[in-house]
């Protein structure tokens, strides 16, 4: 018996294995990963790994002690580029070494990889990109010899490492294509905020800019020199680009599965062969959020998913079905700032700011059909912990009494049928 | 050496060797100590590595700050007086700690 096999030792792979054992599940599981480290955590690597405020040794996920106790067989560094599936869910997987990986069940948490930037220059060095751990580790040691930076894509990733490098002493510059930060992920309030923050501790933020190339240096032609924005060049001893993820579907696609921004997966993570499991950034799901519409898709990149979801899947391979528990809810640490979101505010008709400019806080509520469905907090945990546990029961905010921030909202929290 | 237990709401017991310089979170979740979570990996996020600090030991620890305070009142599990988020509490030299976990973190 070869047992369960996780392509993809990520936040997701990982919690799948740990979720297996701590239900109970008996059978052998293998967790493999393509890159040569221990199994180990994404998001500091653009914050306090990248200030140098914790080493690399804190981003490991578990001792070996535990796999060892746990019968869980970590492999690293063996990349899988072709897998044969049987019909019953069984296979191979082959790696690039040659070495074999039999399963008698397949999960794919294979996560996604950085957008590359398609722009004359992009391929030179001191363009780099962040996603893993091996990039952080690039980056970490380009970061003492260099000052000007440029950060192409305001994203959380952008953001987060642009006041990171800004915290380093670095000259930073931010550069946007869209009319605001961080997208659809926060509302415009939030964005605004966002921005008039990272100013004013020193970053130039260029929102609606045009990035033309990438310039090499003048004397050095084969290294980076600066960035032409909008038909001016900015000086950069480094470029930093966070332009989105693309989901890793190649292996699903090449056995068949049902692929459409990320592997098709149902409410239990089962992909479209009825018997592979796809989790994390890489799987796209029926959204699970209450109230959601019908066929309503989404694909999200947030450890909440990955663990939530991994949890599910778990539950899938011991012969439960079990849907999605919980509120989807993010994080970004962005220099000073500690933005947390609750729900989802796509769709929202009305929000309420709660604004305490003396305190530092700020947060948006967003409403549909009087309804609470999201917030986003900076600074203000409270906030956030409130609407968290609102959404989670069903319970109501009314947004008139919300408006006044010293009103705290877990005193206004109203639970009522829906 | 320093070393934590971790009791469980039944009264199960684990006493786990740590490393100076670790938070009491990641000696839980590196050595697989059921009961804490974690999920946002110690960044001050999530408040699931809640634990209630024995009575003996909760003064002789540094002050909790503002945020931790605050993301203490969304636990899943009400706070206590000796409430603490476990990513905070950092591992220190003869340390011997003792905490309880709650009985759900989400």
């Amino acid at each position: 018996m070869s047992g369960l096999l996780i392509i993809g030792s990520s936040q997701a792979g990982v919690q799948l294995a740990v979720s297996l054992r701590a239900l109970g599940h008996e059978g052998p599981i293998t967790l493999l990963g393509e890159e040569n480290h221990r199994p180990y955590q994404r998001p500091a690597l653009s914050k306090e790994f990248l200030q140098d405020v914790i080493t690399k040794e804190s981003l490991i996920f578990r001792t070996q002690e535990y796999w060892d106790e746990h019968r869980i067989r970590v492999v690293k560094n063996e990349r899988v580029v072709r897998i044969d599936k049987h019909a019953d869910g069984s296979g191979v997987a082959h790696a690039i070494s040659g070495a074999q990986f039999p399963f008698d069940r397949l999960a794919l948490t294979v996560g996604a990889r950085a957008r590359r930037l398609p722009l004359p220059g992009a391929d030179l060095p001191g363009v780099l990109y962040l996603r893993n751990a091996d990039d952080a580790l690039e980056l970490k040691a380009r970061v003492p010899a260099v000052q000007d930076v440029v950060v192409i894509g305001g994203g959380f990733i952008g953001i987060e490492a642009a006041a990171s490098l800004r915290k380093l002493g670095k000259t930073v510059t931010l550069v946007e294509a869209g009319p605001r930060l961080v997208g659809r992920a926060v509302g415009d309030e939030t964005a605004e905020f966002l921005r008039a923050h990272h100013a004013a501790a020193g970053i130039e933020v260029l929102l609606g800019a045009e990035v033309g190339r990438i310039i090499p240096r003048a004397e050095r032609g084969d290294r980076v020199g600066g960035v032409e924005v909008d038909g001016r060049t900015i000086p950069a001893d480094l470029v930093l680009v966070g332009v989105g993820v693309v989901p890793n579907t190649e292996l699903a696609e090449s056995i068949g599965l049902a692929c459409d921004n990320g592997i098709v997966v149902d409410r239990y993570a089962v992909a479209s062969d009825g018997v592979t499991l796809a989790v994390g950034d890489v799987a796209n799901q029926p959204n699970p959020v209450p109230g959601a519409p019908d066929g309503d898709r989404v694909r999200f990149e947030s450890v909440n998913n990955a663990v939530e979801q991994a949890k599910v899947a778990a539950y899938s391979i011991t012969g439960r079905q079990e849907e999605y528990a919980g509120i989807p809810w993010f994080w970004s640490n962005q220099g000073d700032l500690k933005l947390q979101i609750a729900g989802l505010s796509s769709g929202h008709d009305r929000t309420v700011v709660r604004r305490d400019d003396a305190r530092g806080r700020f947060s948006v509520l967003y409403y549909r059909c009087g309804r609470i469905i999201a917030a986003d907090c900076v600074n203000n945990p409270l906030d956030f912990m409130a609407v968290k546990s609102a959404l989670a029961q069903g319970a109501s905010i009314p947004p008139d009494e919300a408006a006044d921030p010293a009103t705290p909202l877990k005193s206004i929290t109203r639970n009522d049928p829906r | 050496m320093a070393q934590i237990t971790y009791t469980d709401t039944t009264g199960d017991a684990r006493t786990v060797t740590a490393t100076v310089g670790d938070s009491v979170m990641e000696t839980a979740v590196r050595n697989g100590v059921p009961g804490i979570v974690a999920e946002c990996g110690g960044s001050l996020s999530c408040a699931t590595c809640h634990v209630f600090v024995d009575d003996a030991d909760f003064a002789g620890l540094p002050p909790m700050e503002d945020m931790e305070d605050e993301m203490l009142y969304g636990a899943a599990v009400d706070r206590g007086p000796t409430s603490r988020l476990s990513c905070q509490i950092k591992v220190v030299e003869e340390m011997d700690l003792h905490v309880t976990t709650p009985e759900t973190q989400v």
